[in-house]
């Protein structure tokens, strides 16, 4: 039995918000306590990194063939080494960019109800998930090392150049600004479930897409006619897989580089007034019509 | 903002709520057509109530599916807006949802499920800490209280997913007081729960109330849990309340009738008892509804003839209370419609 006389009367305390930087080590520690969630799921991702690699094996003799036909060195600026070591490294960007499941959660979310759980809580809604996706980053990243390592070990003659320590680190900032624009996008997309009670085919659509205009399958430099590659290079999704291995590959000249991580921080910015501003109508719209 | 003690912690007056909703005509061209032209009728969920709760009070919010019950609930906790009307919970107005307020009150809503799945309970509450920013040795002293209240101090470390449903609620609701919130809001706290778990869980609320002082509205189908927990309760039926005052008072009015159960010797009763008046037989049980002012005369005609194994007298159960004043109040509607 309980003891009842343990509980000790007392007034409760009036719980204190915590000021900017007290709600920074907020988000962080929520972070922290989330990585040890999303490390629940280890053998998950482990298992995961591998099957993507499968795909890879195809890739490389599709572009043996393809390099063979063409029966040239050199395609858009691209040897036939640099082509697969482009698509090692996408692996890598979209390990930064990609956010499964993010849009049609957050969806989901809002059509069944389950948001109410955050608006009742002292908690901003983006920067709550913004701090568990990184954490499912973290994890992912932390589990996916090792079998990526091995990949890289294993095909570093695909690598024909060592990049300078200034290109790996610019790489690096365009890596963490391209889980950003992820992040965002997807959230982005997300909200649109305020409005619309099923989105999932909607999602698949932009998700097909993406692939191809994010360069996920092959360089960007590639697509015929060479006016679809300029015209894709204004869009934002690029910045998603392109952007950081081309940067990595020096494919983009030195002085634009900088420019472009100006414009990938922008959009950035971009997606996340657009969900910021789309939370806040269809939060109104929820509160006013249902909930 | 503090609460005055002359000033009622959850004040709601003249509240309104409407809803929307599509008027869907069944059929395939209906359909069609609805992708362009939709009709919509206005529901009104809650109709102008009013009522005041005071600090320290356990009041029961009773009325049949659909009364408007939990748009009331979801009012108070400020995830929806009122059409029209005000409403303040420990000062603050719920729907501009200040950080302040949503630190001091928590919404438990039946089944949703506010825990990790696959991790140990205690995780989430490691989480529920961050997210109320709350000071660790706080935090700890009020984790080790609550669970020892609910006796579930062995099943923290062990994965949610691994519990029954009443440890599992048992769980929620420790996350939802473990920043001592002041005020807690609960839509059908015990619903699935064996009467075990429910005894349970009514205790430690109770023993909650009366340590912290805190302020408890709750909504529940279980009439074992009103009477175990609520001296007041607020009835609801069609939007309008229906009801507000003692549970006694209730009882009082509405159990005016007691029910008079008869068990004869052999397989079936007696002729004669069809002339006391209507009753169900089955075998040779018989049960009656009488007046109260009638038992006394009924039982000793009973007695007088003899032949019985056994007689009891009881109240009806609180929840034909609860039904006779919905029932009443329908008819009510209907006079009001046509006249």
């Amino acid at each position: 039995m309980v003891n009842h006389g343990n509980v000790i009367l007392e007034p409760p305390p009036i719980n204190k918000a915590p000021g900017f930087i007290g709600s920074l080590r907020k988000y962080k520690n929520i972070m922290k306590v989330s990585l040890i969630e999303r490390l629940a799921y280890r053998g998950d991702f482990l298992l995961g990194t591998v099957l993507r690699f499968l795909p890879m094996i195809s890739a490389i003799f599709l572009w043996k063939a393809v390099y063979q036909g063409a029966e040239t060195e050199v395609l858009s600026n691209y040897t036939y080494s640099q082509v697969i070591a482009y698509l090692l490294l996408v692996h890598i960007s979209r390990m930064f960019s990609s956010m499964p499941g993010l849009a049609a959660g957050v969806a989901r979310d809002i059509r069944d109800g389950n948001l109410k759980r955050y608006l009742i809580q002292p908690l901003d809604f983006m920067a709550y998930l913004l701090a568990y996706r990184g954490a499912h980053k973290m994890a992912y990243i932390a589990t996916s090392a090792l079998p990526y390592l091995g990949l890289f070990t294993v095909c570093s003659g695909y690598f024909e150049t060592i990049p300078s320590l200034a290109t790996i680190s610019l790489w690096l900032l365009t890596l963490f600004l391209s889980f950003l624009l992820g992040y965002f996008f997807e959230l982005t997309l997300g909200m649109l479930g305020f409005w619309m009670l099923e989105v999932s085919s909607f999602l698949y659509l932009v998700n097909t897409l993406n692939f191809f205009v994010s360069g996920h399958f092959f360089p960007i430099d590639l697509m015929e006619p060479a006016g679809l590659a300029t015209i894709l290079k204004m869009l934002p999704f690029q910045y998603l897989a392109y952007f950081p291995a081309a940067v990595f590959l020096d494919k983009i000249p030195a002085q634009q580089i900088l420019p472009l991580i100006g414009v990938q921080i922008l959009w950035v910015v971009f997606f996340a007034l657009a969900a910021r501003i789309l939370w806040r109508l269809g939060l109104k719209r929820y509160s006013a019509f249902g909930g | 903002m503090t609460d005055n003690p002359t000033n009622p912690i959850i004040q709601v007056n003249q509240l309104f709520r409407t809803y929307r909703v599509q008027d869907k005509t069944p059929g395939f061209w209906a359909g069609i057509k609805s992708l362009w032209s939709r009709k919509y009728r206005n529901v009104e969920a809650v109709k102008s109530v009013s009522f005041t709760i005071q600090s320290g009070e356990i009041v029961g919010f009773l009325g049949p599916n659909g009364a408007g019950k939990t748009t009331t609930l979801k009012m108070l906790s400020g995830l929806i807006y009122p059409t029209s009307g005000s409403a303040t919970v420990m000062g603050y107005v719920p729907w501009e949802r200040d950080d302040a307020f949503r630190r001091s009150f928590s919404l438990v809503m039946g089944q949703k499920n506010q825990l990790w799945w696959d991790l140990p309970a205690s995780d989430s509450f490691a989480l529920h800490r961050e997210v109320y920013s709350l000071k660790k040795d706080r935090f700890e002293k009020t984790l080790g209280q609550l669970t020892e209240l609910f006796g579930v101090e062995k099943l923290a470390r062990q994965p949610v997913r691994e519990l029954s449903l009443g440890e599992r609620m048992k769980m929620e609701l420790i996350a939802a007081l473990l920043h001592e919130p002041r005020v807690l809001l609960l839509d059908e706290p015990t619903i699935g729960l064996d009467v075990v778990a429910q005894i349970a869980i009514q205790r430690c609320l109770r023993e909650y109330n009366k340590s912290r002082g805190a302020t408890i509205m709750l909504t529940s189908h279980y009439m074992k849990d009103v009477e175990a927990l609520c001296e007041r309760v607020l009835v609801i039926a069609r939007g309008s309340l229906i009801h507000d005052g003692k549970l006694s008072d209730l009882v009082e009015r509405f159990g005016q009738e007691k029910l008079l159960k008869l068990h004869f010797e052999g397989t079936a009763p007696p002729e004669w008892v069809t002339q006391l008046g209507p009753a169900d037989i089955q075998g040779p049980i018989v049960q009656m509804r009488l007046h109260r002012s009638e038992v006394a005369a009924v039982v000793g005609r009973v007695l007088s003839h003899g032949g019985l194994i056994d007689l009891g007298v009881q109240d009806p159960p609180l929840e034909e209370v609860i039904a006779k004043l919905y029932a009443e109040d329908s008819e009510d509607a209907k006079a009001g419609l046509n006249g």
